[in-house]
């Protein structure tokens, strides 16, 4: 059984990586900003909903506090890049910064179980929104000279790898002895934890991992925005777009918030043009649909439909 | 110390709402043991509602609760039964993890549409008697907000008579005590569930309806209001709807002190900070009575 799928898992991640592939194709040919801006952001969701996977996906722990690290990997890479510092090491230290503050707050955190764990993390979100707004409530801006030296194409390729990354990160958690005691831990954690996994253990390896790749993701938000209120990279809607893109695609799943950002972002901008943020009554509701009635999202509803055309 | 009292007697009054809020939100959890995250959403659909009954019919703003609360109870029962309904069919881990994530969902929607349908401007309802202050003793306290605060007090004794002397009060509450018990003496258990959703909704649709005339609402005070509904959840614990107005109250004074003492921004963060550490300290039982 674990054989099939993880020769399913293989084909997915192939494929994932020969897509992005071709994307780092698509800059040599005369493209227009804004095109390398929409594949910019699909990027960037991919990275951002593959990171939210890992804790509630493949670990079972909803965290509602994702933007907080989100919002942490900006502001450090944001201040130390503008102080001078090379862009990889700033985001580097970015995600160390947002992974050191899950590992704090994760031991009494994970004292809560299952949506316990999910309205304690949504306040802590919130708590850390609050501070930055009170402590910086100016915009940051770039200096003049950042922006005079601004190159779309360093973010687009950097926003290509970092997708890469997560879903390789993902790829190798999901084939592990480690990603197999999340998933023990997401359908029962008493019994897991009966049958040796240590469950404090992984759920907070989870929880870094899952937060260093938001950190990541907010660095890069961080280096691709001119200017920016930092207390905009901690608003809940982090949250909520990781959360609605990987459910909606499959969570637990490698491809499904692939999928699911793919998905989210070309409706939205879609969308966008006319209605401004009608994009969330049609998530908010699809999201909805799919607790109730598909808990395994897109991906599950295609393998039904796969496997009801093989065996009618 | 006069402004300090001052701050704390806005806060009371604010509180008092904090405690509505909650009401709704606690009964609904305590019975169904969904935790229904859109309901501050319902509370901002209720400070609409009053808005547009206000405007429609010109009644008072205070006689507008008589619309709009059978409204809500309304809509509460469309959202048991197409929603909320499918959910208590789960087992109680399971109930509480879907309810919130279609909380989610819910709220997502209920925000978006209601950009959609009256965009993001606050609004709030004007009262001719608006401007009217009583002066105590160096304090000045605004008419409106007192009356608001002694409503929201009424409700909820209003509420807690329901759930001690009427039937169904008393079968909601042997629902919330244990289920299969009430099953076994012969309660329609999934009739109490509506009824409570209903109820709790109810509540959510006066809450907004007062924070509409007292205060105002946009389309995005949702989270910011089932936030404050949770951490009187937790404060007040489940089973009394006293003590539940009570932990409201004692939020609203909390709030002002900080605010007095940290400057206006921290407010919000000292309640969500009370919030965490008692959540953390009482991981399993802090929503028992």
């Amino acid at each position: 059984m674990s054989g099939v799928s993880d020769r399913y898992e293989r084909r997915w991640t192939i494929a994932i990586l020969a897509a992005l592939g071709a994307l780092a194709l698509v800059p040599l040919a005369p493209v227009r900003d804004d095109v390398l801006n929409f594949v910019f952001l699909i990027l960037l969701s991919i990275t951002l909903a593959q990171s939210w996977n890992v804790v509630a996906g493949y670990a079972g722990q909803v965290n509602l506090g994702h933007a907080a690290f989100f919002g942490l990997g900006a502001l450090v890479t944001r201040t130390l890049w503008i102080r001078g510092l090379p862009i990889p090491i700033a985001m580097a230290a970015g995600a160390a910064v947002a992974a050191a503050f899950a590992l704090l707050m994760g031991a009494p955190a994970f004292r809560l179980r299952g949506a316990y764990f999910a309205i304690g993390t949504l306040a802590l979100g919130e708590i850390l929104r609050s501070t930055v707004g009170n402590v910086l409530p100016e915009i940051s801006t770039l200096p003049a000279a950042s922006i005079a030296g601004y190159r779309l194409i360093h973010r687009y390729y950097l926003a290509l790898a970092l997708a890469a990354v997560s879903v390789l990160a993902v790829a190798a958690l999901a084939a592990s002895r480690t990603g197999l005691g999340m998933e023990a831990i997401r359908e029962d954690e008493d019994a897991a934890e009966a049958s040796g996994v240590g469950a404090l253990r992984l759920k907070l390896t989870a929880l870094v991992l899952s937060t260093g790749l938001a950190g990541l993701a907010g660095g890069l938000f961080a280096y691709y925005h001119i200017s920016y209120y930092p207390a905009h990279a901690f608003s809940p809607t982090w949250t909520f777009d990781a959360l609605l893109m990987t459910y909606i695609g499959g969570v637990g799943t490698l491809h499904g918030p692939v999928l699911g950002a793919l998905l989210y972002v070309v409706l939205k901008e879609y969308l966008a043009v006319r209605w401004v943020d009608f994009h969330l009554l049609i998530f908010g509701a699809l999201f909805v649909a799919i607790v109730l009635l598909l808990p395994g999202g897109l991906v599950q509803a295609a393998a039904r439909l796969g496997s009801a055309r093989k065996n009618p | 110390m006069r402004i300090l009292a001052q701050q704390l007697v806005l806060g009371l009054m604010l509180g008092g709402l904090y405690g509505l809020a909650a009401a709704g939100l606690s009964l609904v959890f305590g019975v169904l043991k969904v935790l229904n995250v859109a309901h501050g959403e319902l509370i901002m659909l209720g400070g609409y509602a009053a808005f547009f009954v206000v405007g429609l019919f010109g009644l008072d703003p205070f006689a507008s609760l008589l619309l709009v609360v059978p409204l809500s109870l309304l809509l509460g029962v469309a959202l048991y039964a197409g929603l909320f309904g499918f959910v208590v069919r789960a087992s109680e881990e399971t109930r509480v993890k879907n309810s919130l994530l279609i909380g989610f969902g819910l709220a997502l929607s209920l925000h978006a549409l209601a950009v959609r349908l009256w965009t993001a401007d606050e609004r709030s309802i004007i009262t001719p008697y608006g401007g009217a202050v009583l002066r105590v003793g160096g304090l000045s306290i605004p008419v409106l907000r007192l009356t608001i605060l002694a409503l929201a007090f009424a409700l909820i004794a209003a509420l807690h008579l329901l759930l001690t002397r009427w039937r169904w009060g008393r079968a909601i509450r042997a629902t919330a005590e244990d289920w299969e018990a009430a099953l076994l003496s012969g309660i329609d258990v999934r009739r109490a569930y509506l009824l409570a959703f209903a109820l709790g909704t109810a509540l959510a649709g006066a809450a907004g309806t007062l924070v509409a005339i007292g205060y105002s609402v946009s389309p995005s005070i949702g989270l910011e209001w089932t936030l404050k509904a949770l951490i009187v959840v937790v404060l007040a614990g489940l089973g009394s709807m006293i003590g539940t107005f009570v932990g409201g109250l004692v939020l609203g004074a909390a709030e002002a002190l900080s605010g007095f003492t940290f400057g206006g921004p921290y407010r919000e963060v000292v309640g969500l900070a009370i919030f965490v550490v008692v959540l953390v300290a009482r991981p399993r039982g802090f929503f028992g009575r």
